[in-house]
């Protein structure tokens, strides 16, 4: 490989890392955000697709991308309610209500989708921020949909309300001692529920940058399994929104590989190189598993831990 | 509420607390049985009773966790309605579990704002730490702020969870037995200091106990309850432990405790040289540790809990992996499996026997069986097991050391603790131990049960067993150790024979002086 591939190689994993990484970003902070109330959400990967198929059918009947968005978000908002409601009963484990909420999303989102695989809807816009550079690829590995940046801001904002503020507190309190919670008078179930609630809204939101965006279209493939790989992100980013972010885009940029090498001819292993998310995946599960650290961040109400 | 309100300067604010009347029923039992109790503004009093006798029923209905089906409680002579835990929080009344309510994640500081009823939505962390500071300037302890609560020690989470009552301003505390995580030192430095926050009358303190010493030395009034039933009180001073001891068990036959025996048997039996292993975090739990246990021998190993002892009981019942040293016994190397368990007789009880000893779900008489239904009579060809001489053999060992169960085919979970450990020490000592490694025997078990179990310790001592006792009880140790040794920092930092130290000497090295 020349040094000419290399840097194009290097500027598509950028934008791949950019474009790739929103919704990994989105349904990562929704789970961190589940996970730190103690409880685990498998089925955020129907959320995400449900959100694709309800943003893309939202914008293609009204016009309006950004309600569709919003559409995305309460459908995602919805599927995480009833997952938080579930749980609540007695002797009801969430890893199984979750993967049965996964399919439960999926196969909402592929039977109401069928009428909207063909038609085109209007998708998002994004902020052109490389234009200046006057290199073709970089300018368009720069196209930056704002969906990135609420996604980055929304990391931050959770980050410090973690530390600094009541309800951020409360959330941490119920995720790592639900006994000190309780004799402190909160409601465990109740912020439990309302964590899962807004942790399914912005995976929602995540789906409707899929459909919105990028890839920009709905089909029924759309996610392949985005949504589960999110939820070991959150393991990988030992439940840190910032350490989310990172991870989010180290995941987009694993997945631009593929694509990367064969624009500059590169075709053997194309499909191994595709198949990179997914082994990294593999691989951060093994060495977080490791971890003497991972262990210490873990919230320990999660069912996994206790 | 104000939680900034000065604590130190101000006049007598202590309050008096009556509950008169109080029953509590659960289904078929009388929990509390028309139970009355009177604590005095300013007081410091003890609420004494064995296990099961209705003093947690009793204070929990206070707290507002139970609603009493009978009785009232008045709160400096008014009659109040406690509904809920936070309805007791708003009166000024707080608890100190024994298990410790604290949010391990949190740091220290987090625990105290957030546990607040009027903690704001937005921490300003410069101002609360100011606030928190000056607060902590006018308390007789202190725990550094900063800390996250999952590296305190025992005792630092116990003044945490102490000075978060006086944070909230809650001058009427109830204590939950809360010396059993501290040295002897630590609490007495803490019950002192309470003491003479009563005694200014600036708090009211209901301690749970059954260390006669503590009480002796720092309460000035008791309650004892027996079996849900009020059974006396008076002054702690004038009344002798006796009298208090007769009130609490009643005219309970308690076993005479198995003589100790003299012989001159010198070898050593078992060995432990130079073990290591570590926790959860990498980090060393015991270090280098040498300990050896003669024949014939009990040596008590003390310490504060969370110096090791867990760790080396689980090293030597093959629970957790060593990562340096070596176990002999007689000479030879040990390893902690199941052949080796049994060519070497190495028997053992540990700690929380329904959850390190036992599965809960499974029957009493599997249970007695795990030490024989691999071998004959109940185990054929090395895998044929045969249900029926296991039962034979589960009763007559339910028999022997009256294990209360309705029948043999009972899960072990519904056993009450002492006979879990009657079931356990049953299966352990029913054949012959060379080594016998017991952890907390006691821990939670009435008098009766504590007299039997150790005198069963005593027997296999005698018999020319050796036996490693670890214990967070420092009066069990002086009963029943040939040889103390004094665990600290996950290593033996003193060994010496019994009759050659003293409480204070064995406190000191506990603490770690």
């Amino acid at each position: 490989m020349n040094e000419g591939a290399l840097v194009t190689v290097l500027i598509a994993m950028l934008g791949g890392a950019i474009r790739v990484s929103t919704p990994f970003m989105f349904v990562a902070l929704g789970e961190c955000l589940t996970e730190k109330s103690g409880r685990i959400n498998l089925g955020l990967e129907g959320n995400l697709v449900l959100g694709a198929m309800v943003a893309y059918g939202v914008s293609y009947l009204s016009g309006n991308p950004w309600l569709g968005v919003l559409a995305a978000g309460s459908s995602g908002l919805i599927l995480g309610a009833m997952h938080g409601y579930i749980c609540k009963l007695p002797k009801v484990n969430d890893i199984a209500v979750g993967i049965a909420m996964m399919s439960f999303g999926t196969g909402i989102a592929f039977f109401f989708g069928k009428p909207y695989i063909q038609p085109t809807a209007p998708r998002l816009d994004s902020i052109p921020l490389g234009d200046w550079t006057g290199n073709s690829a970089l300018a368009q590995a720069l196209q930056v949909n704002p969906l990135f940046f609420v996604g980055i801001a929304l990391a931050l904002a959770m980050s410090w309300a973690f530390a600094n503020t009541k309800w951020g507190l409360i959330v941490r309190m119920t995720g790592d001692s639900a006994a000190s919670a309780r004799a402190m008078g909160v409601s465990v179930d109740l912020v439990r529920f309302l964590a899962t609630s807004a942790g399914g809204f912005l995976a929602g939101i995540g789906g409707a940058f899929l459909s919105l965006y990028y890839p920009g279209s709905w089909n029924e493939g759309l996610s392949s399994g985005q949504g589960l790989m999110a939820v070991a992100l959150v393991i990988f980013a030992r439940w840190d929104p910032i350490r989310c972010i990172w991870a989010a885009l180290l995941f987009g940029a694993a997945g631009a590989i593929g694509p990367a090498l064969q624009s500059v001819g590169i075709t053997s292993g194309y499909y191994f190189f595709n198949a990179a998310p997914y082994i990294l995946t593999l691989f951060i599960m093994i060495a977080s598993a490791r971890s003497k650290a991972a262990a210490r961040d873990v919230p320990g109400e999660l069912s996994i831990t206790k | 509420m104000n939680a900034l309100s000065p604590i130190a300067e101000t006049s007598i604010r202590a309050p008096s607390l009556e509950a008169i009347g109080m029953t509590k029923i659960f289904g078929p039992l009388v929990a509390l049985d028309d139970v009355s109790i009177k604590v005095e503004a300013g007081s410091f009093h003890a609420l004494l009773g064995e296990n099961g006798a209705g003093k947690s029923t009793l204070v929990k209905s206070i707290m507002g966790f139970y609603r009493a089906d009978q009785g009232q409680i008045l709160l400096d002579e008014e009659e109040v309605s406690i509904r809920t835990p936070r309805d007791a929080r708003d009166l000024g009344i707080g608890m100190v579990y024994q298990h410790f309510t604290l949010v391990p994640c949190l740091t220290a500081a987090e625990n105290l704002v957030i546990s607040r009823a009027d903690a704001p939505t937005v921490f300003d962390w410069r101002k609360e730490k100011n606030r928190l500071e000056e607060f902590m300037d006018r308390m007789p302890f202190k725990v550094h702020l900063n800390a996250q609560v999952s590296s305190l020690s025992a005792g630092e989470k116990q003044k945490l969870e102490i000075l978060k009552l006086l944070y909230l301003d809650q001058r009427f505390m109830i204590l939950d037995e809360p010396t059993s995580v501290l040295t002897p030192g630590e609490a007495d430095e803490m019950l002192g200091l309470l003491g003479e926050m009563a005694a200014k009358k600036e708090i009211t303190v209901l301690m749970i106990s059954h260390k006669f010493r503590e009480v002796k030395a720092f309460c000035d009034s008791f309650t004892v309850l027996r079996r849900g039933k009020f059974t006396g009180s008076g002054d702690a001073q004038a009344a002798s432990v006796e009298e208090m001891s007769k009130m609490m068990i009643g005219d309970t036959q308690i076993r005479e405790r198995a003589e100790r025996t003299q012989h001159n048997r010198q070898e050593v039996v078992l060995d432990l040289a130079g073990l290591c292993a570590v926790d959860g975090e990498g980090l060393p739990a015991i270090d280098a540790l040498n300990l050896k246990v003669r024949a014939g021998e009990i040596v008590g190993v003390a310490g504060v809990s969370g110096n090791g002892q867990s760790a080396l009981v689980e090293c030597l019942a093959g629970q957790r992996p060593l990562s340096d040293g070596e176990v002999q016994i007689h000479g030879k190397p040990f390893e902690p499996k199941r052949a080796d368990f049994d060519k070497f007789k190495v028997f053992g009880l540990p700690e929380e026997p329904l959850k390190n000893a036992t599965v809960p779900r499974m029957s009493v008489s599997e249970n007695i069986a795990f030490r024989s239904f691999d071998k004959p009579p109940v185990a054929s060809l090395g895998w044929w097991m045969r249900p029926g001489p296991m039962r034979e053999r589960a009763k007559e060992l339910i028999a022997a050391y009256r294990v209360k169960t309705t029948s043999p085919e009972a899960p072990i979970e519904d056993l009450s603790g002492g006979n879990v450990q009657r079931a356990v020490l049953a299966r352990e000592l029913s054949g012959d131990v060379d080594v016998l490694i017991v952890a907390n025997p006691c821990f939670g078990l009435d008098f009766a049960s504590v007299a039997e179990i150790r005198s069963q310790i005593m027997e296999q001592r005698n018999r020319g067993a050796a036996v490693l006792l670890v214990s967070e009880d420092l009066d069990e140790i002086l009963e029943l150790a040939d040889r103390v040794a004094v665990m600290s920092g996950g290593t033996i930092t003193y060994v010496s024979p019994i009759e050659d130290t003293d409480r204070n000497t064995i406190g000191q090295h506990m603490a770690g002086h």
